[in-house]
């Protein structure tokens, strides 16, 4: 039993869990990576305001360098159109949605808003029926 | 200053755990998606562990006043289901799906496969200011 469970996973989801833990604890926000970084990009902000926001970008560019190399094959020659399609539809939809995996998957469920529950139940949904259709009927 | 220090150590973590758990390869994100097909279930444990995680903190978190180096909370100002929050998830999972990337490994993968990251990321930056333009 316990060698089926996934310790890299199980691991990498703890970090995640400690670090938005951290910066709710001490500095009261909540680790949402999209809206990070459409705050510090599109929005005007004063010092303090973008500082932290741009340390935790620095921060998590950091912290996957340090782990690299990865252990799995890189993907080559994928459709340059649905990386593309792919971008826009996460960027428009994180900012109308107010969020990303991290926003409303890790922090907003662990406080439990009822509006993260469903958001995240919604993406979920989407999103497997997206790679259902891609695999079955396109690639 | 110690706030910046707080945001940069938790980067740090945050990136280090989506490398380590494997959420940076969008092929293992797809097959996570991939319910009734080649499913691979185990990055349910990197939502798992993180929410496990924020669950049990959040209870003592957010039974102090205030923050320890802040002086308040910052919390979601919408607590409303709305068509909006749905349709922006809807997209966002569509997108999610069609790449394998959502926005933390996107960014982190500038650094490991830059070929794509030259065109999702780009276009991620262009969605989230249409998306802005459209919720101001």
């Amino acid at each position: 039993m316990l060698e089926s469970i996934p310790s890299q996973a199980l691991l990498g989801g703890i970090l995640i869990g400690i670090s938005a833990a951290l910066l709710l604890a001490f500095n009261g926000r909540i680790a949402g990576i999209s809206g990070i970084l459409y705050n510090v990009l599109f929005n005007p902000l004063s010092g303090s305001e973008r500082g932290w926001r741009m340390a935790f970008l620095v921060g998590l560019i950091g912290g996957g360098y340090l782990m690299l190399p990865v252990g799995f094959e890189l993907r080559q020659g994928y459709s340059p159109i649905l990386l593309i399609i792919s971008g826009l539809a996460v960027g428009i939809g994180t900012r109308i949605g107010n969020g990303c995996t991290s926003r409303h998957g890790v922090c907003g469920i662990g406080l439990m808003a009822g509006r993260s529950m469903v958001a995240t139940a919604t993406f979920m949904v989407s999103g497997i029926i997206t790679v259902s259709i891609l695999r079955n009927f396109i690639g | 200053m110690k706030r910046i220090i707080i945001a940069l150590i938790s980067g740090l973590i945050f990136g280090a755990g989506l490398v380590i758990s494997e959420m940076v390869n969008p092929v293992k994100v797809q097959d996570f998606l991939d319910l009734f097909g080649n499913w691979d279930p185990s990055l349910a444990f990197v939502m798992g562990g993180a929410v496990a995680v924020t669950l049990f903190s959040s209870r003592f978190i957010m039974k102090r006043k205030t923050p320890i180096f802040a002086e308040r909370f910052y919390m979601a100002v919408t607590t409303s289901i709305d068509s909006r929050l749905i349709l922006g998830a809807s997209l966002f999972g569509i997108g999610w799906g069609l790449s394998g990337y959502c926005p933390g490994p996107g960014i982190i993968n500038a650094m490991i496969n830059p070929t794509e990251a030259m065109m999702f990321l780009p276009a991620l930056v262009i969605g989230g200011w249409i998306g802005q333009r459209y919720s101001a």
